[in-house]
């Protein structure tokens, strides 16, 4: 489980989350939608603690991200997060990129690591690109390969903010899919996207992001097809 | 007018020593390399700590080696050093002298470097859980490795023609102190300073035929 709880950060003097309350349950998805610069991508980071925070709390499982004797790269081990910008390692190949971390984090043997490798990348569609660089991958199979890379690590919950929206418009459905097989496999997730049908199918919930705030949050009968405050209405309109 | 007839033979019977000479030079800037890259590297850590004095000293370092000739830094660590009581041999004054010009050049290459690396890749590795050590030795360090590659070789050649400039400080053992050692005993100049420029071509194209060999092997994408 997910609790967060009254969380203020800011970046210096700009307060970017304002007093945050939201709460995952095991299995449950959870799409974010919102404005650009709402906060919804400083959040996510807050959950994993790749951001600090001024004030409130998150814990997952009970464990306190921001207290002091967290052990974060031990918390992070079951949360995967899915970026934008994919984020490959140009360096290593596809295999040796979902290797690395079950290697070098959790202290697999190279055995072990690649067998758990070559499940996730064909999951992900990806077997046949084992030895590929990177480089030489499309937009939407380098996403597919960093959604195998956090999958590799056998995360509870997977973070993915706004991960098909640096692809061109015909990448973006392969990942789509990948990602609404993780949900009907019953992953805990969080998902900020802007690509509202696809949230209203895969999300339990779907919480409405602004200036900082979960301004309306409900099913997604409710917020998608029936929005209660006229700003999530209007916030829709904006994006169809 | 012109009576300067080539004696070719008087050269040929130097290139023995002259090229036991090549070995000091080779090994001398090889030598400045190690260090250089060592020095280089801490010179990076210490421009990016809070400490504002740690950073004027890097900073200072990193401009006089570049803003100034080499043959002054060499002529000051010998002199200078020597001024203050601090005797130090030609060959120590040369090997620091270059060192110190290594560093700093070679510190501005790693700076720009990891410049061209985004944050996003540390941000990844750390969203998998390693440490910051891990996300710099894993993923940050191999890329900084290709990019900073071709600088090194370049910093290497110089370094190797830099060693050149030992004999102003008396050094006779490299191989511009070999091949000067000879002309002044046959004033065959000509061809022993040629046969000299020939050597250090060699070693300039051999380093980068090397470098080129093992960057080939090393970088894979
Ligand atoms: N590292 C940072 N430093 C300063 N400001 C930041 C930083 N990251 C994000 N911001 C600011 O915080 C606000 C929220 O950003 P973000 O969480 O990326 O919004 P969203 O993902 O909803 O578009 C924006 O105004 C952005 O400019
Ligand atoms: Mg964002």
């Amino acid at each position: 489980m997910i609790e967060i709880e009254k969380v203020h950060k800011s970046f210096k003097d700009l307060e970017v989350i304002k007093g945050v309350d939201l709460t995952v349950q095991k299995g449950e998805v959870v799409s974010i939608v919102g404005g650009s610069g709402s906060g919804k991508s400083t959040l996510l980071m807050c959950i994993n603690g790749l951001e600090n925070i001024q004030s409130g709390s998150i814990r997952v499982d009970g464990t306190e991200v921001h207290a002091k004797g967290t052990d974060i790269n031990k918390l992070r081990q079951k949360i995967g997060i899915v970026f934008q910008q994919w984020n490959a390692f140009p360096h290593l190949n596809v295999l040796e990129n979902v290797m690395l971390a079950p290697r070098k984090v959790l202290g697999k043997s190279r055995a072990e690591a690649e067998e758990l490798a070559v499940k996730q990348l064909t999951h992900v569609g990806l077997a046949d690109k084992l030895k590929v660089f990177p480089g030489k991958l499309s937009g939407g199979q380098q996403q597919r390969m960093a959604i195998a890379r956090a999958l590799a690590m056998s995360p509870d919950y997977m973070l993915f903010d706004e991960a098909t929206s640096a692809l061109d418009p015909q990448l973006v459905g392969e990942v789509l899919d990948t990602m609404r097989l993780l949900a009907e496999d019953g992953m805990t997730m969080i998902l900020v996207t802007h690509e509202i049908p696809f949230a209203r199918d895969v999300s339990d919930r779907v919480a409405f992001f602004r200036e900082g705030l979960v301004h309306e949050i409900g099913p997604p009968d409710q917020v998608i097809d029936n929005p209660q405050k006229p700003e999530t209405a209007a916030f829709l309109k904006s994006v169809v | 007018m012109f009576d300067y007839t080539f004696q070719w033979r008087t050269a040929l019977r130097a290139l023995p020593d002259m090229l036991e000479g090549a070995v000091v030079t080779f090994e001398t800037a090889a030598l400045s390399m190690i260090f250089g890259v060592l020095i280089a590297l801490a010179l990076l850590a210490m421009r990016e700590t809070p400490n504002l004095a740690t950073r004027a000293v890097a900073g200072t370092w990193v401009s006089i080696a570049r803003n100034t000739p080499a043959l002054f830094q060499i002529y000051i660590v010998y002199f200078g050093l020597g001024a203050i009581g601090l005797h130090v041999s030609s060959w120590a004054a040369l090997l620091a002298g270059i060192t110190f010009n290594n560093a700093g050049y070679l510190a501005e290459n790693f700076r720009g470097g990891l410049k061209a690396i985004p944050d996003t890749q540390v941000r990844a590795a750390r969203s998998l859980g390693m440490s910051s050590f891990q996300a710099y030795r894993l993923v940050v360090v191999p890329q900084l490795l290709r990019i900073v590659f071709y600088p090194i070789t370049n910093q290497m050649v110089w370094a190797v023609l830099m060693t050149s400039l030992g004999v102003i400080v008396g050094l006779n053992n490299d191989l511009t102190g070999v091949t000067q050692d000879y002309n002044v005993r046959t004033f065959r100049t000509f061809e022993l300073f040629a046969l000299a420029a020939v050597i250090y071509y060699l070693i300039a194209k051999l380093i980068v035929a090397i470098a080129r060999l093992l960057a080939w092997r090393l970088f894979r994408y």
